[in-house]
Formats: C-alpha cells, sequence, structure tokens
C-alpha cells in the first residue's frame, strides 16, 4: 500500500489554484524531499494530506484512505512553531500532543511510555528534562520531532524542518531523520528550501512549481528542462563537487527564496 | 478577626475566586490572551450596572455581559488578535455605557466605586454560594477542556490536525474565563482583575516549568494573595483591594529577581 496517492489532485486557496491536476504517489517506506519556490504549495499539500484542506478536485489517498482528520498514523510537525509555553518542561510540551480527547491532561502509564519512547527515539530524553527557552533551535526540533512522533505514525510530514539553522545542525536533523525513517520503516514527506542538505538522505524528491509536480530520483528531476517548466522561466543546474544550484540568469534560485524567507521571518510575518 | 460574619464570608469568596482565577490565568497567560481578561472586566461593568438599574444583582449582569464578551471574542478569534485599536474603542465605549447606567440608576458614589475597584468586605453569604456555584462549573468546564485546550494552546496546526476542534475550544475557555473574570471583579473589581488573574499566574509560570505544579501553584498564590490582603486590610483599615493588588506584584517582581531578571520576552 502507498503512503500517498495523487490523483488529478487540485488544492485552491482562496480560489487560486495552488497545485493543479498533480498525479503522483509517494510507497510505504520512502523518504520524499519536497522541494520548491515559496508558495509553490508545499505546505499545502501537507495540509491536503491531513485533511486540513479538502481537495478541489481529484482524489487523495493516504494509507489506502481518503484524506480525513484526525488520522493518527499521519505525523506532522508544522512550519509554524508555537511560541507559546516557551517557559515549559520539553517532556510536558512534547506530552501535550497526545490526541483530540476530552477531560483532564494527566498522562497515564501508557500514555507516559509512549512520550518516553518517541524521546528516546530521537535521542531527546535528557532534553526534555529542561525548559524550551533554554534550548537550541537544533534541539528544539529534536523535540519536535518527538512530538511527530507520538502515536506511532507510518507517514510523517515535515514542514521546513531546517528553517533558521545553521548548515551543521541542518545536517544533524537530516540525517537523524533519515535514521528514524529507516528504524521504524515509515514514509516521510521532508520539505526544504535547499535541496543540497538533503542529497544523500532522501530517495526520491518531490518539486512543486507553477501549480505542477515532478517526482523521481535526483538525477531525473534536478534537470534544466524539468526546472524551467516549475519554475515558468529558463533554468540552468549546475552541479559542483556534488552540491547542486539550480540558477536562473545568474542568480541562485534556491537562495534567493530562502533569504526572501528569512526577511519575512525577521519582518514578524508568520 | 474571624470572629466577625463579614470576615470569614470574605475569606471564603477570596479563596473561591483565587482558585478559579489561578487556573483560569495560568491558561490565559500561557495562551498570550490576558488581554481578554482586561477587556472582558470592562464588558462587565455595563453589564453589572445596568442589572442594577433594572433591578437585578450586579453579579449576574456581571456574568452575563463578560459570557457574551468571552463567546464573541472567541468566535472572532484571529481576526480579532490585531485589532488593539478596534477593542480599546469597544471598552471605553462599554465603560461608558456602565456610567450612563449608573447615572440613571442615581446609585450613590460609594456603589460605583465598589463595581470598579472591588468590595469583599461587602460579600454576603448569599454571594459567597453564588460565587461556589459558579465557580464549581467553571471548575467543571476547565476539567473538560483542559487537555485539548493545552494541545491548542500549544501547538494548534497539529491538534486541528489530530482532530481538535480549536475553534470550539477557544470558544468554551472564554466563556470559562468570563465566569472567572466576573467573579475576580466581584473580589477587585473590573479595573483589578489583572491582580487576581494574571499576577498569580505569571508568577507561577516564572517558578515552575511544569504543567500541573504551575496551575497549583497559580490557584495557591491567588488564594494566598488573596489571604494576605484580607488580613492586610484588616490590621491596617486600608482597602483589601490596594493589598491585594500589592501582593500580587510584590509576588510577581518577586519572582522575577528569583529567576534571574529573566525577561521572558
Amino acid at each position: 500500500m502507498n503512503a500517498i496517492e495523487c490523483e488529478g489532485l487540485t488544492l485552491a486557496l482562496g480560489g487560486r489554484d495552488i497545485l493543479h491536476r498533480i498525479t503522483l504517489a509517494v510507497a510505504a517506506r520512502e523518504f520524499v524531499g519536497v522541494l520548491g519556490p515559496n508558495g509553490a504549495g508545499k505546505t499545502t499539500l501537507m495540509r491536503a494530506i491531513l485533511g486540513l484542506l479538502a481537495p478541489r478536485e481529484g482524489q487523495l489517498r493516504v494509507l489506502g484512505r481518503p484524506a480525513a482528520r484526525g488520522n493518527r498514523a499521519v505525523g506532522y510537525m508544522p512550519q509554524a512553531r508555537g511560541e507559546q509555553g516557551l517557559h515549559l518542561r520539553g517532556w510536558d510540551f512534547v506530552a501535550a500532543a497526545g490526541g483530540p480527547r476530552w477531560g483532564l491532561p494527566w498522562r497515564g502509564a501508557a500514555e507516559r511510555a509512549a512520550v518516553d519512547r518517541a524521546l528516546a527515539l530521537v535521542d531527546a530524553t535528557a532534553l526534555a528534562r529542561r525548559p524550551l527557552a533554554a534550548l537550541s533551535g537544533g534541539e528544539r526540533q529534536r523535540l519536535l520531532l518527538a512530538q511527530a512522533l507520538l502515536g506511532e505514525p507510518r507517514l510523517l510530514l515535515l514542514d521546513e524542518p531546517l528553517i533558521s539553522l545553521d548548515p551543521h545542525r541542518q545536517a544533524e536533523v537530516v540525517a537523524l531523520v533519515r535514521q528514524v525513517q529507516q528504524s521504524l520503516g515509515i514514509a516521510v514527506l521532508f520539505s526544504a528550501h535547499e535541496i543540497n542538505p538533503l542529497l544523500g538522505a532522501m530517495d526520491r524528491v518531490l518539486y512543486l512549481g507553477a501549480g505542477k509536480a515532478a517526482i523521481g530520483p535526483v538525477a531525473e528531476v534536478i534537470t534544466g528542462p524539468v526546472l524551467s517548466e516549475l519554475y515558468a522561466t529558463p533554468i540552468e543546474v549546475l552541479q559542483v563537487r556534488g552540491r547542486f544550484f539550480v540558477m536562473s540568469g545568474g542568480q541562485d534560485m534556491e537562495h534567493a527564496a530562502h533569504r526572501h524567507e528569512h526577511a519575512h521571518t525577521h519582518g514578524g510575518t508568520p | 478577626m474571624f470572629e466577625y460574619d463579614f470576615m470569614r464570608h470574605a475569606f471564603a469568596a477570596a479563596a473561591i475566586v483565587g482558585v478559579l482565577g489561578g487556573v483560569v490565568g495560568w491558561f490565559l497567560v500561557l495562551r498570550a490572551q490576558t488581554f481578554a481578561g482586561h477587556a472582558l472586566g470592562h464588558i462587565g461593568f455595563a453589564g453589572a450596572t445596568g442589572a442594577a438599574l433594572i433591578g437585578i444583582a450586579p453579579l449576574w449582569g456581571l456574568v452575563g455581559m463578560t459570557l457574551a464578551g468571552g463567546v464573541a471574542i472567541g468566535l472572532l478569534g484571529e481576526r480579532l488578535a490585531q485589532r488593539d485599536v478596534a477593542i480599546g474603542i469597544v471598552l471605553a465605549f462599554a465603560l461608558g455605557l456602565g456610567l450612563l447606567f449608573l447615572h440613571f440608576y442615581t446609585a450613590y458614589a460609594s456603589e460605583t466605586t465598589a463595581l470598579l475597584f472591588g468590595n469583599l468586605l461587602g460579600v454576603d453569604r448569599h454571594t459567597v454560594w453564588l460565587l461556589a456555584g459558579l465557580g464549581a462549573v467553571s471548575l467543571g468546564g476547565m476539567a473538560l477542556i483542559a487537555r485539548p485546550l493545552l494541545f491548542a494552546s500549544l501547538q494548534p496546526e497539529l491538534a486541528a490536525a489530530r482532530g481538535v476542534n480549536p475553534r470550539l475550544v477557544s470558544v468554551l475557555f472564554l466563556a470559562v474565563a468570563a465566569i472567572a473574570t466576573a467573579e475576580s471583579a466581584e473580589i477587585v473589581g473590573v479595573l483589578l482583575v489583572f491582580a487576581l488573574l494574571v499576577g498569580p499566574a505569571a508568577a507561577a509560570q516564572r517558578l515552575t516549568p511544569r504543567i500541573g505544579a504551575g496551575v497549583a501553584l497559580a490557584a495557591g498564590l491567588a488564594v494566598a494573595e488573596g489571604w494576605a490582603g484580607l488580613a492586610a486590610a484588616y490590621v491596617t483599615d486600608w482597602p483589601s483591594t490596594f493589598w491585594i493588588a500589592t501582593f500580587s506584584a510584590g509576588v510577581y517582581l518577586l519572582t522575577g529577581l528569583a529567576t534571574g531578571l529573566a525577561p521572558r520576552r
């Protein structure tokens, strides 16, 4: 059974098509990097997979069933990291994401064990004893990953986990996700601004742009002709010592997008 | 001082409102919604004076208006978050409306003062039972929504994906917060609800990174500050509201010093 199947899927926001009639499948134990310029639909696609956005047309099946909210088999690490509760202990923060039940937040033995297991998977057992405010960006990222792993998902959606991390921490997060993905045998969608940090880890790449999607091995997707269509402008792909540079008229498109995103975050826009 | 009925009533009322205010306040601070508590107090003033005008107990007017206001804030949700100016104007209008009701009611200045600044020593037996009943309902409501509220406050997107309805949880919480605000206003007045709702909770969040301990500490601090204020008022004959506000601010400042003057924002 595939983790994700899209058939003629159109996703729209505010009457505008973000993704138009895309068809693709992600296998059960596959690590797929999701790339593309800002606004290409990376987050929109994840929200649709979670059932938070209904398809305008076409089919979207998640682990063999139509996408729907409340699917415990799908783990999610949103890009909008809450700014609330930074004084809280990491453990309490992770455990808060238990489930949708009503009632008091007492954690039973089984639930506490599940939190401890998720923390152990990402090697954050010691980190979780400290308040979030005392952790670095990379350490907080590990707790968020543990939170996404609660409920033992078979599909993990990670929205821009590398944002605002330095290259060294980026490599650590990618390696950690790859290790967890392989040891649990689950599927991962990992969105990023830049392809290079993901190169060694991902099985295939899903590149979004201009309402379209291209999925396949890096060597087949990260090419001038394919990306020219997705960016709707002539693109040249340079490869230097195993790293890719997506260039348009002498400008590096992925780095330009990254800088733009930073300007956004510092400007106070979420 | 316990030989007087009014003192026993005052201590009981301070305990009830302290527990509710501390618990609700902890979540208000967590959700960065403390301004809602302030706003609800002002809206409640118009309700209290309006109720007095038509011959109903002001507490019911207070609860009715804060509940309506809380649900409205919850329903408007994010659209309201960035609108300081609109909220400020509505608050000023609510206070103005309250003043007009008082004008027609031709109330004495002392009753206006009681609404604005509280009158803990004037709480009678009937009001204590009323506060206890409303407090029990509100704490019951909190017990019901605490789990999804915590989830939706810390990770709204993830909570929505996991099947929590953040809008519903937010409306229910603000309804409970509205009752807590009305009860706090009965003790320290509509202008000083921050002293019971926010002060103890903010201090508790500085003192412990644990959720359960933090909520319990917020409630404990609110009760302790209320009781200490009453005792100080008994000894000095100064207003109890002054003392409660002073202890609330003092404890908050002390916790700041204790945690190394670390600014949170």
